[in-house]
């Protein structure tokens, strides 16, 4: 015989997936928001993000050759996500030099520090923006003007800064609408915020592509969106005055770009449905809670970030549904 | 301002200060006696925590050391007899005397001798690979040569070769704790007497087929002739199951046995070059 | 809404290319190696010596202990030796070299095709019948049948599966016997029927094959009791448990057998088996072997005689293509790669897969992005990611706690893998551990 016969244990076949398709088609499902926020915010968008891709890759490589002496794996598409989820998780005008230390914090710290890859216990984007709007609180909260919305609507503050800071200073709900955008300017995008979060529609097409190619379950997305507004609609419910409709917690700040791309990110989510539930419920009762009670506007970064730490446990505790009972 | 910062320093040092005395009280209170030898017997242990002494690490070995008063089951096999002997000082016993050994991997199925005959393909650790099948080359016992013994291995004694396709041991660097021994599924590790200059003559060879379906494997093969068997003054080697074992308590190092064997199953390492002897075995193998 | 089982599964590419070809009878080879392991069990013993002339269909093994069977010669020649030779395994194994000389088959066998569907022999009978031919379920797992249809104290079986599932991709051994042997099939589910003394029988057969299904359908209405479920196509199916799960909707316990929910279940291949050797004296010494692979020049589906090298039949379907780089016996999911061509038949060989180089080669494994579809696709419920590392750390303990033992083989896991793990075979070295603890605790 001209070739040896190669000797492997069972299955002998494979399906054509791979991790780096994976990573490529959620690169994929984030376009739409990223042509949005183009739209919206115009060459800073794309600026923002080229940045964050760029050093994400490059401390990857960095740390990788220089520090870890492994062979980096920049091409997985693992850093490319990180550097676009960073950009979308920061207002579109910050200088570069910031989107670089939140890209050091995101890869260093987040990522490279536990192993790389898979060994991470915190969505590395999101240690990025934490660790950003920790250390710049101004310029992270400085929002670029809305160019698509018409003149009288810009404003330079977010709807949740408003409802926030309305309802500490004791203004009635009902008045604070006035200076908000309506709900389908908010579905659409016409508002301002962060780079990637505020076009929920764009969020959505790109989470279900994600779903139609199996990228992701719905287990996390649909717990996460289910309940917060379950948790805000018992609220509104009980007194209208100091609490806005579930609607617009639904969609203002950054609570579908986090619960469609950032609570999946599968490296730092719970492996079996139940756990995905338990984790997804976790994240919207903590984000609604910093919502309503808390110091901050938005609470869904720092709601990931918790739920991450509890992910270990939750996979020791909940286990998939076994054949056969007990 | 520095009002605050006063009140803080304070609050803390206060803090600080009672939580040191309950600890310090707490501490007295739950003190556990331990016998201070233990710690002595661990200062004399190597620390290698290898497991080699069948304990699960340097301290419970020193513990048992202790708590046996007793040290004839109980042996260092890193630290050797000058180990034991210090360990005996302490707890003024008597500790055994056992000859320094080493280990040696039984295969010289290399390349060049064991021809593949497949190709493997699954997780590369001998262990899967020999639960899955015979492996890559037509010899069944034979080194699989995926490391498992490396792996197992604390202290960077064996150096895979993949030149050789067989991994070889670096006398000066091992131990003896026998965890390579343990690793390998093909049982081809053994620890032997460790000669002066890590001298040895070993049968290098496992497989107990017989002689010419283990020759058409390799060539190196030991195909149970028994001529090593005749020709050995010690009574050290012996023959079961189609295989030759050198018994190295018994071997004396005279190498009567090495150009007798057909198959050149039988090595000798790090002995000065012969003169005479070592022309005539050439000749009586490149027939 | 067809039935199916609920937990995991996955769908690899059918391939199924020699549906369409006819079973051919293969003529005995020159010379045939009947291994006399060819079941779960203990092995035979040889009953022949060197330089005896033996007839097709001749006892050459004597089963050693109940779980053990018969193994018959294949055919009629002189016996060259009884010794170890290689196996699918690589490791050598006691079997029967016999010279071919002739096919003189023993008097008793009815040669005829003429179908027999009466019989009116009582339960003990028939089962002292399959025993005496060597019968095991020739779906892969090679059990002895009739250990299997004795039910254990205190049990009682309600329900015969028959499993006409084959959802191995390629294979269509089972297909192409239901097609062209549906009445004896039938005939011998009646017989398992009656030995197992039960009222009821079901055939399941996914629905890729609509042929099969119909054809069954319509026969089965003239044998009582029997019916056919059609399944929708997922892996494993054809695995016991998640096939009673299909058709039942009963759970096997984990750790029991399948007749702990009352069921028993049989190969399509087994039933003929059967039917062969009450109604026509034929002991099981050849079976239908399906031998395909993208480049094979004639895929076909064969009646070969066991002991038939592996190389005869690559031969027979085409010849060994150019650049195989792996040959498999069984299936690509959970078949055996061999080493060499010299590998027989047996009794469990349903298919035998030709691949080509760059199928055979594994992608290189990366790091675990914890994407949780092991998870998903396994279809016992368990955690293949956790078992692996616990296995690849030999925790064993934790892998008894997360029931590894429960693990059917299948390779969902591995195939599923986005990044290239090896799973599998990570879990099978960790099973092996954790059953030896087990087996070394009851001792």
């Amino acid at each position: 015989m001209s070739n040896l016969l190669t000797v492997s244990p069972s299955p002998h076949i494979h399906s054509d997936d791979s991790t780096r398709k994976i990573m490529y088609r959620v690169v994929f499902a984030l376009i739409p928001a990223l042509i949005w926020s183009v739209f919206v915010f115009g060459a800073d968008a794309l600026r923002v993000t080229a940045i964050a891709v760029i050093a994400c890759i490059a401390v990857e490589y960095l740390i990788q050759k220089y520090l870890m002496k492994v062979k980096p794996s920049i091409n997985d598409g693992s850093a490319l996500i990180t550097g676009i989820l960073l950009a979308f998780n920061v207002p579109a005008g910050l200088p570069w030099w910031i989107i670089v230390i939140g890209a050091v914090a995101a890869m260093g710290i987040g990522k490279l520090s536990f192993g790389g890859l898979g060994n991470n216990i915190f969505n590395p984007a999101l240690v990025g923006r934490v660790f950003l709007l920790i250390s710049f609180p101004v310029q992270m909260t400085t929002w670029p003007a809305n160019q698509q919305a018409g003149t009288d609507a810009v404003s330079s503050a977010t709807p949740l800064a408003v409802i926030k800071e309305g309802i500490t200073s004791g203004t009635p709900v009902s008045q604070l609408f006035s200076e908000m955008p309506a709900a389908t300017d908010m579905l659409l995008g016409n508002t301002t915020g962060s780079l990637g979060e505020i076009s929920a529609l764009m969020l959505i097409i790109g989470g279900l592509y994600m779903l139609f190619k199996k990228v992701i379950t719905w287990h996390i997305p649909v717990s996460v969106i289910g309940s917060v507004a379950i948790i805000a609609g018992i609220f509104w419910l009980a007194d209208p005055q100091s609490y806005v409709n579930p609607v617009y917690h639904l969609l203002t700040g950054g609570l579908m770009l986090g619960a469609i791309f950032m609570a999946t990110d599968m490296v730092t989510s719970p492996m079996t449905p139940r756990g995905q539930i338990i984790y997804g419920v976790g994240i919207g009762a903590i984000t609604i809670s910093i919502r309503l009670f808390g110091a901050y506007p938005e609470g869904i970064s720092f709601a990931i970030l918790i739920m991450n730490a509890f992910t270990p446990l939750i996979n020791n505790y909940v286990k998939p549904k076994r054949f056969g009972g007990k | 301002m520095s009002i605050t910062v006063i009140y803080t320093i304070a609050t803390l040092s206060a803090i600080g200060t009672s939580a040191a005395v309950i600890l310090f009280f707490v501490a007295q209170k739950f003190k556990v006696y331990e016998d201070p030898r233990i710690d002595e017997v661990e200062e004399a242990l190597p620390a290698a925590n290898c497991g080699g002494c069948g304990y699960a690490g340097c301290r419970a070995f020193a513990e048992a050391c202790v708590k046996e008063g007793d040290l004839s089951d109980l042996y260092c096999p890193v630290g050797g007899n000058e180990t034991m002997n210090k360990v005996a000082e302490i707890l003024g016993l008597e500790a055994v005397k056992k000859e320094a050994r080493t280990a040696y991997i039984r295969c010289n199925g290399t390349c060049d001798h064991r021809p593949k005959t497949n190709q493997f393909d699954g997780a590369t650790t001998c262990a899967i690979a020999s639960s899955v099948y015979s492996g890559e080359t037509d010899c069944q016992w034979g080194c699989l040569g995926y490391g498992d013994c490396y792996d197992a291995c604390d202290f960077d004694a064996i150096e895979l070769r993949p030149d050789l396709g067989v991994p070889r041991i670096i006398d000066d660097m091992c131990v003896a704790c026998g965890a390579c021994v343990d690793a390998c599924p093909k049982d081809l590790i053994e620890l032997r007497k460790r000669f002066p200059k890590d001298r040895k003559v070993v049968v290098s060879c496992r497989n107990q087929d017989k002689g010419g379906v283990a020759r058409k494997a390799c060539s190196v093969a030991c195909i149970g002739c028994g001529k090593c068997e005749k020709v050995c003054p010690f009574d050290a080697i012996t023959i079961e199951n189609n295989l030759a074992f050198i018994d190295s308590d018994k071997c004396k190092l005279c190498r009567k046995c090495v150009p007798v064997c057909p198959t050149n199953a039988i090595i000798e390492e790090n002995f000065p070059p012969r003169k005479v002897k070592k022309e005539e075995k050439e000749v009586s193998t490149a027939k | 809404m067809l039935k199916t089982f609920k937990l995991g599964g996955v769908h690899p590419p059918e391939n199924k290319i020699s549906a369409g070809n006819a079973i051919e009878v293969l003529p005995p080879p020159k010379s045939v190696f009947i291994p006399v392991a060819q079941h779960i069990g203990a092995p035979a013993t040889p009953v022949v010596k060197r330089g005896d002339l033996v007839k097709t269909g001749q006892l050459i093994a004597k089963s050693s202990s109940f779980v053990s069977t018969n193994i018959h010669a294949s055919v009629s020649g002189k016996v060259k030796r009884v010794d170890f030779a290689a196996d699918s395994s690589g490791y050598p194994k006691q079997g029967i070299f016999i010279d071919v000389d002739g096919d003189e088959w023993v008097e008793e066998i009815d040669r005829s095709e003429e179908l027999v569907k009466d019989f009116d022999l009582d339960g003990k009978a028939i089962i002292d019948k399959i025993q005496e031919a060597g019968i095991v379920g020739l779906g892969g797992a090679t059990f002895p049948t009739h250990v299997k249809l004795v039910p254990p104290k205190g049990m009682k079986a309600e329900v015969l599966l028959i499993n006409g599932v084959e959802c191995e991709p390629y294979l269509t051994s089972d297909h192409r016997l239901m097609l062209e042997k549906a009445d004896k099939i039938l005939t011998g589910t009646r017989l398992l029927m009656k030995a197992l003394k039960v009222e009821k029988a079901v055939i399941g057969i996914e629905n890729n094959k609509p042929d099969a299904i119909q054809l069954l359908t319509e026969k089965s209405k003239t044998f009582e009791g029997i019916s056919v479920t059609a399944l929708k196509v997922k892996y494993p199916q054809g695995g016991e448990k998640q096939l009673i799960k299909a058709v039942t909707g009963k759970e096997v316990p984990s750790g029991a057998l399948p007749i702990a929910v009352g069921a028993v279940v049989s190969n399509v291949g087994t039933a003929f088996a059967v039917y062969e050797a009450v109604q026509k004296n034929k002991p099981l010494f050849e079976r239908v072997v399906t031998v395909a692979g993208k480049n094979v020049a004639k895929p076909s589906n064969f009646k070969a005689r066991i002991g038939t090298p592996t190389e005869v039949l690559i031969e027979a379907a085409g010849g060994l293509p150019e650049d195989t780089g792996k040959v498999i016996s069984g299936g690509p999911m959970m078949g055996r790669a061999v080493s060499s061509l010299n590998v027989p038949v047996t009794k469990g060989t349903s298919g035998i897969l030709l691949m080509e180089n760059k199928e055979a080669k594994r992608n290189e494994p990366i790091t675990c992005i914890r994407c949780s579809r092991c998870v998903s696709v396994c279809p016992m419920g368990l955690e293949p990611y956790f078992l692996k590392v616990v296995s690849e750390k030999q925790v064993f303990d934790r892998a008894e706690e997360n029931r590894i033992m429960d693990c059917i083989e299948c390779g969902s896991c591995s195939y599923t893998c986005p990044s290239s793990l090896p799973l599998l075979d990570y879990i099978r070295f960790g099973k092996g551990k954790v059953g030896q603890i087990i087996r070394s605790r009851k001792k």
